[in-house]
């Protein structure tokens, strides 16, 4: 017998898409569904789970199973729905506010925990549902609804993060960049153990243009690297610049002067998250921001395997559990 | 095995109350706890009230280092663990002036005189050894033991070091106090034979200082006599010894194999609820997942993530966890999930008194969330009642597709009675049905209403049947969000009509005593033995006087309001500032009388009793 072959109109619910006109959440959810049908999983064995947010609307709009819940919390409730059902693809669908302020404890234990599901994280560096106020994502001195002498407070990177909680899966990619988000979101769909995938999105209500220097094309090849495992790390207009590691530091050089094999080769397998985590820390203007697979590490136990581990073990090791014998254990005594 | 028999003159008593107290470290738990089940075994109903520090090593020889542990044992049916002392062994002079106004005059005082040195007076703030106080000399009949310095002799052949002998004391009172009250010494051997197996030598060195302790009792003078107290007459069948937490533990596995569903358990580690973790982390072969979680919120969640997923799923915590939980349970009811919401109440408000008893989070269980949210509320009677009602929690939340808030307390979960073992047969059944695609080409509606007013329960993996829940209000039948105005009216009414209507299918109010007189005492929760006791004991007085226990909070039972009407009055003590109460007016507009403590003690019968003779006319003579 063979699966149904799905088309992604065939995830779309009925249900009106409410983002505004422009929005970067309308590429992402095209590319969800462009990618969900090549990945051959039924749709009743998919589920999406979410905060509060714009992104976390997203949901509603997927003809799988989901769930909306309260404003941080969404990879708790996927810890609860995937360890008793691992049978179930999990995605949580999370922004800058939800994930990382609100719900910056869930993301960093569920990431530490390895649960087997995937997290897409919206970043659009603003809180868009509230109207305009400032992220843990928004830069230093940023204005908005609730920073107009510009924000004091230095921003969180929700890789670095990831990187330090030592998540085995770890990627960035571009709601502007179509083909590339497509592919992240494969491979993070692939990956045993939980996958993050940070998404620059483009809020043009409250915060346009804030990542304009990642998302246009004009300007991309100079501020973005696109990261591939097992390649030096080159960009520019005419791939004429790389990175390389001195030290403890990274720096840029151009290829004419410096030979291929002084170049920084990725390596997204190794499990020491170093060096990830120096890509991690690569910002604009300084440096080019990396897109693609910081981190992709197998052979790690996920959360969701072990406790049901533990209990096929328990049932192997002393027997189905019976409740007469469970109340007769111990000390009893009979009146007559 | 060695059996003993005292030779001394043995006297039959109905019942004694004893507390064993000392410092944090000196194993009085333990020793109670061994008391309890062996007077268990012996065929006496028991109740326990253990009271110790939220510290776990408080300063050593303090008074905030005390640690006690209250037994009754009687051979009648009881249901308190006692008002005041029979008995009472102190290992120091803190546990001396911390429970001395407990005992009963001319009641036995057993010190362990090695514990009363001039170091352990200033520790404990008093200036002179109390031993030797004219008035405790005058009011009890005091009996000084070198506990210490015996104990070091006893197991002197067992090499141990002078700190790990002098841990043996609590065996050797033990042993004393065994003696004292007949019991037989077999169950402890076998529990130290069990416990300290992998360490014989500290094994032979307990049973040695159990042994002497015994000893002592059988030839020391100051002893003419020993008490014996007979089996009770309880109802024929298997019995055996439990907390209330473990109760509450197995209930819930019972209730999962009842209704042949995995049992998920989400929590996040809070005094007293962690036993019920700790219990149920050990039945894995039953199918049972327990999560720690990261924080409270988290275990909420995950819990509810796991009903969605179509699991047995259980959280616990106590008052502050609580409140963290508020949120996301208000998404539970939302959702119209089922699943059990345990609260260990303890001392509040904030972090309160993490081991002391309270009640005070009744009206949070009932209102302790934003907007119109009424979730079911039950509450378990006494420490074995917690098996019933957790079964009960979970069959009420499957039948009408919600949480279900259990509220236990810090002194049913640590108290212990004889639970008679049920049989499997007489557990209720609990019948749940997921729905599958009915391929009638008709959209799925998650939100269409069965006789209960439940919705259905459809998981993820069932074909067909995909459909989104979340936060935002719902519409009516389609589950899809809705701001309509008319339609969350709708849905307000028919969540808070869901849950009334519950009071159609419980039992009704059940009276003891008369349904009608000039009093009714009403209680709920950990109170229930304290009430009963007391309201017996007037009703023996010839007083008209009946007693109301409520199991079920919300609904309430449905003849509750009749019934509290057919009083000339209605007294309603609790552990709390007068919460019931105040839902008992507004709901049935009595004027009910409170009587409230919250001094992280359970209800003295005596005090009831005063309470409820200022409340009734004379008693008539029968």
């Amino acid at each position: 017998m063979s699966l149904p072959v799905l088309k992604a109109a065939d995830f779309a619910s009925d249900q009106d898409v409410r983002w505004c006109p422009g929005c970067g959440d309308y590429s992402i959810l095209a590319q969800m569904k462009k990618v969900l049908p090549e990945l051959g999983v039924p749709r009743e064995k998919i589920v999406f789970i979410s905060g509060i947010g714009c992104s976390s609307r997203f949901p509603y709009y997927m003809n799988t199973y989901g769930m909306h819940s309260i404003h941080g919390r969404a990879p708790t409730f996927a810890t609860g729905l995937k360890s008793t059902r691992p049978d179930l693809m999990v995605w949580v669908i999370t922004g800058d506010g939800d994930a990382l302020s609100i719900g910056g404890n869930h993301f960093i234990h569920v990431l530490r925990r390895n649960l087997d599901i995937n997290i897409v994280l919206f970043n659009n560096r603003i809180y868009g549902l509230t109207k305009g106020q400032y992220s843990p994502t928004s830069t230093e001195g940023q204005v908005t609804k609730s920073t107009p002498m510009g924000s004091i407070d230095h921003p969180l990177s929700p890789l670095s993060v990831a990187l330090a909680a030592e998540a085995t899966f770890v990627a960035r990619s571009l709601d502007a960049h179509v083909k590339h988000l497509g592919e992240v979101l494969k491979r993070a769909s692939q990956h045993k153990g939980t996958s993050l995938v940070e998404v620059y999105q483009n809020c043009n209500v409250f915060n346009d243009g804030a990542m304009a220097y990642a998302q246009e094309k004009k300007q991309r090849a100079d501020n973005v690297v696109e990261l591939e495992h097992g390649k030096p790390l080159v960009f520019g207009k005419d791939n004429e610049k790389a990175i390389r590691l001195v030290g403890t530091h990274l720096e840029i050089v151009n290829r004419n002067d410096v030979p291929d094999d002084d170049l920084l080769i990725h390596d997204e397998k190794d499990p020491n998250p170093s060096i990830q985590m120096m890509l991690a820390r690569m910002r604009y203007p300084e440096m080019p921001e990396p897109i693609g697979i910081l981190r992709d590490v197998d052979n790690v136990s996920t959360y969701d395997e072990q406790i049901n581990a533990q209990v096929d073990l328990a049932k192997k090791t002393r027997g189905e559990g019976e409740l007469e014998k469970l109340f007769h254990a111990g000390d009893t005594w009979v009146v007559g | 095995m060695q059996f003993m028999t005292t030779t001394k003159h043995v006297k039959s008593v109905s019942g004694i109350t004893v507390r064993l107290a000392g410092d944090s470290g000196d194993g009085m738990q333990l020793l109670g706890t061994q008391l309890t089940n062996t007077s268990a075994l012996a065929g006496n109903d028991v109740a326990t009230f253990p009271d110790f520090p939220a510290e776990i090593r408080a300063p050593r020889g303090t008074r905030a280092g005390v640690s006690g542990f209250q037994v009754q044992f009687a051979k009648e049916e009881i249901f308190t663990p006692g008002d005041t002392l029979d008995a009472l062994v102190v290992m120091n002079p803190a546990a001396l002036v911390t429970n001395i106004q407990d005992l009963r005059k001319g009641g036995i005082l057993i010190a362990n005189e090695d514990g009363f040195t001039d170091k352990d007076f200033k520790l404990a703030k008093v200036d002179a050894n109390p031993l030797e106080a004219t008035v405790i000399n005058d009011s009890y009949r005091l009996i000084k033991v070198p506990m210490t310095q015996l104990t070091r002799t006893a197991v002197s052949e067992h090499g141990l070091s002078p700190k790990i002998a002098d841990r043996c004391k609590n065996f050797f009172a033990m042993g004393l106090v065994y003696w004292l009250f007949g019991r037989s010494l077999d169950p402890t051997l076998r529990f130290i034979e069990n416990k300290f197996g992998k360490k014989p030598d500290v094994a032979s060195a307990n049973i040695a200082a159990l042994r002497a302790g015994w000893a002592f009792g059988e030839t020391t003078e100051a002893f003419g006599e020993s008490y014996q107290v007979e089996a009770a007459e309880l109802s024929p069948g298997t019995y055996r010894n439990i907390m209330g937490n473990q109760a509450l533990a197995w209930g819930l596995v019972a209730a999962s194999k009842l209704s042949k569903k995995d049992l998920f358990y989400g929590t996040y580690p809070i005094t007293p609820a962690s036993d019920i973790l700790h219990e149920l982390t050990k039945h894995k072969n039953f199918g049972v997942r327990t999560f720690q979680a990261e924080d409270e919120i988290s275990a909420m969640c995950a819990t509810i993530g796991a009903a969605f997923g179509g699991t047995m799923a259980v959280t616990a915590s106590s008052g502050p966890g609580i409140a963290l939980k508020a949120e996301a349970m208000g998404l539970g009811m939302m959702l119209e999930l089922p699943m059990v919401v345990v609260n260990v109440q303890r001392g509040g408000p904030s972090t309160g008194l993490p081991t002391k008893t309270e009640q005070s989070d009744l009206l949070q269980a009932m209102f302790g969330r934003n907007g119109e949210s009424p979730i079911p509320v039950i509450a378990p009677r006494s420490p074995a009642d917690c098996f019933d009602m957790a079964i009960e929690a979970w069959r009420i939340a499957t039948e009408c597709m919600v949480p279900v808030m259990l509220l236990s307390d810090g002194y049913i979960a640590n108290g212990s009675e004889p639970w008679k073992i049920p049989t499997l047969d007489s557990l209720p059944q609990i019948e749940i049905q997921h729905p599958v695609d009915s391929n009638d080409g008709e959209p799925f509606l998650p939100y269409l209403r069965d006789e209960n007013m439940g919705r259905p329960w459809a998981i993820p993996g069932t074909e067909g049947l995909m459909h989104r829940v979340g936060g935002l209000e719902k519409e009516h039948q389609t589950g899809n969000v809705s701001y309509d105005p008319a339609n969350h009216q709708l849905m307000t009414e028919t969540r808070a009509a869901k849950v009334a209507k519950i009071a159609e299918r419980i039992p009704e109010q059940e009276v003891y005593g008369e349904s009608s007189g000039d009093l009714l005492v009403v209680s709920w929760g950990g109170t229930y033995g304290a009430c009963l006791t007391a309201v017996r004991r007037c009703q023996e007085a010839g007083h008209r006087v009946s007693h109301a226990h409520l199991r079920y909070l919300n609904p309430m039972p449905r003849n509750l309001g009749d019934l509290l009407k057919s009083f000339d009055r209605v007294l309603v003590p609790e552990l709390n500032m007068g919460q019931l109460r105040m839902l008992l007016r507004s709901a049935y507009l009595v004027d009910c009388i409170g009587y409230n403590k919250v001094q992280g003690k359970p209800f003295a019968v005596s005090e009831l009793i005063e309470q409820i003779e200022a409340l009734v006319p004379a008693a008539v003579a029968v």
